[in-house]
């Protein structure tokens, strides 16, 4: 088996390792399925239930890729803003850090009293757990511009907005898609907080209604579920990534 | 008057408090001359090509050029840096041609007559050998190699002043000498002026016309030896007695600054 082959296939028998300790555990110390069911029960329920899982699932994937995409519009704004100036950086950046101190779960109750339950607060909470960490990684990529450089076209009399569309934002490319894998899982996780507390659909209603029925292994079912599409969108932007920021690779592929 | 002319120029960094890098320095520089700064670390050298091209202005005193007092940025220099900074996500030529594109004095040319422009990039790149690696991306070429690159970026929009801030202090002793070579050429070539900071005594009296020497910071110029050796100059001649007896010359007057 080749090196590249074994890269390949680690992380398959990572995870089935992970199931297989998970069960084995369970049987073994004869862990009652309502504390923590075994992962082939949690599969069978799965199946069980496997309409209402779909659909729950897909109208979460839905608000979950909506609120995503408005962060990624917002961040990218805000991340060229912040990043554009000294000023702006200093105005707006303790705020920034401010704004994703709050929990979001504190937030969810606000945005039903203004919004309702529904999509509206799940694409909303999605949308503010996931922006920050695309702000960031823009406006980093565009404030640290090596001095030379700057130098160099100061003294062409580049203008700033040459400058900021030449070589900060192309400079920031790298650091925006690498912020898209880790924005749109935390995307996920803020629309799930949103259907928990306050939701009538999606994956998230779905788990809080199951457990309060103590139907355990529907939960379970429900999380692995989340967790397939989080790597799944994980692993779309991973792939995007790479194919728009080859030169930041450098040829290591 | 003189092409550049800096007059009684002191610079503080940082307020009242801060950092003094360059005092009461004085220093004419012909047009055409190849001028190399050459003094401990930390005596203000980076901080007299930032005041020549108006990146930093002085605190005291005033820099002339071509006639005007430098009061800001000025358009008409190439400036390289030991850091290459070519951007990764574009191609050698396409790096060389980025001055244009942003450059007041030539965006609006630039986009009417690419193509002649893009035949003077090819020219350069010719000039320094890398007109085969002009689709290449930065990181497909040398470190010197970047350093041609860079060489050519800074000179594509010709201007009349080249500054050069350490441009081959981070390669190796046969590409530098390599280099030396295409620095000379290029300049006996265009005749532009030159600043050169350097740290390698032997670079500056190949390429130089006149080495300065800056003392310990707050810098100043304390000394300035011409020097007559004919052009084209060749690695050779660096090892010719005439030569040697400069270097050492250059030597002493910085030892001699450094055990002060
Ligand atoms: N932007 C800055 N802010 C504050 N102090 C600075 C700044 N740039 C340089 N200095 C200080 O000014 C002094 C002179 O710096 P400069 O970079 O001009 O020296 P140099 O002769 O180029 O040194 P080297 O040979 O090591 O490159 C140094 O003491 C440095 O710490
Ligand atoms: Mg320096």
């Amino acid at each position: 088996m080749t090196d590249a082959t074994k890269q390949r296939l680690a992380p398959w028998i990572a995870t089935a390792a992970l199931f297989l300790v998970w069960e084995l555990a369970c049987r073994v110390f004869g862990v009652p399925e309502f504390i923590l069911p075994t992962p082939s029960a949690s599969f069978a329920a799965l199946f069980e239930f496997f309409d209402a899982v779909m659909f729950n699932a897909s109208f979460t994937l839905w608000v979950t890729l909506v609120g995503f995409a408005i962060a990624v519009v917002f961040g990218l704004a805000l991340g060229v803003l912040v990043g554009a100036s000294a000023l702006t950086y200093a105005a707006l950046y303790p705020i920034l850090i401010g704004f994703n101190a709050i929990p979001k779960v504190a937030i969810v109750p606000i945005l039903v009293i203004w919004f309702g339950i529904g999509a509206v607060p799940a694409i909303l909470t999605a949308f503010l757990i996931s922006f920050f960490p695309i702000v960031v990684n823009v406006a980093t990529g565009i404030a640290t511009l090596e001095p030379e450089l700057k130098d160099v076209l100061r003294s062409l009399g580049a203008r700033p907005m040459d400058i900021l569309l030449k070589v900060g934002l192309p400079r920031s490319m790298p650091y925006f898609f690498a912020s898209l894998k880790v924005a749109v899982t935390l995307a996920f996780v803020g629309s799930i907080i949103s259907e928990t507390i306050a939701g009538n659909r999606g994956i998230g209603y779905l788990m809080m209604q199951a457990s309060s029925s103590f139907r355990v292994p529907l939960v379970f079912a429900g999380l692995i579920v989340v967790a397939v599409m989080g790597v799944g969108m994980y692993a779309v932007f991973a792939y995007i990534e790479r194919r728009m920021t080859g030169w930041a690779f450098r040829g290591q592929a | 008057m003189s092409f550049i002319g800096i007059e009684d120029v002191s610079l503080r960094y940082g307020g009242a408090d801060g950092t003094l890098a360059v005092q009461d320095c004085t220093l004419a520089i012909e047009r055409g001359e190849f001028v190399a700064l050459v003094g401990p670390s930390g005596c203000g050298k980076s901080t007299l090509l930032k005041m020549v091209s108006g990146l930093e202005l002085p605190s005291a005193g005033s820099v002339y050029l071509d006639g005007h007092e430098v009061a800001g940025p000025q358009h008409g220099i190439g400036i390289a840096f030991q850091n290459a900074t070519l951007l990764p996500w574009r191609t050698t030529l396409d790096n060389v041609l980025l001055p244009l594109e942003v450059s007041r004095e030539y965006r609006a040319s630039f986009r009417r007559n690419r193509a002649e422009h893009v035949e003077r990039a090819r020219g350069l790149l010719r000039t320094v050998g890398l007109d085969e690696f002009r689709e290449h991306a930065p990181y497909q070429l040398s470190g010197g190699m970047q350093q041609r690159a860079n060489l050519c970026r800074a000179l594509i929009h010709e201007p009349d002043l080249l500054l050069l801030d350490e441009p081959f202090a981070a390669l190796d002793a046969f590409t530098r000498e390599e280099l030396w070579g295409v620095l000379q050429q290029l300049f006996m070539d265009r005749r532009f002026t030159v600043i050169l900071v350097t740290h390698d005594l032997r670079e500056s009296v190949y390429l130089a016309d006149t080495v300065h020497v800056v003392s310990k910071r707050p810098g100043r110029i304390v000394k300035s030896r011409r020097i007559e050796l004919p052009r084209p100059r060749t690695l050779e001649m660096t090892f010719e007695p005439g030569f040697v007896d400069i270097v050492h010359e250059l030597r002493d007057a910085i030892s001699e600054i450094r055990a002060s």
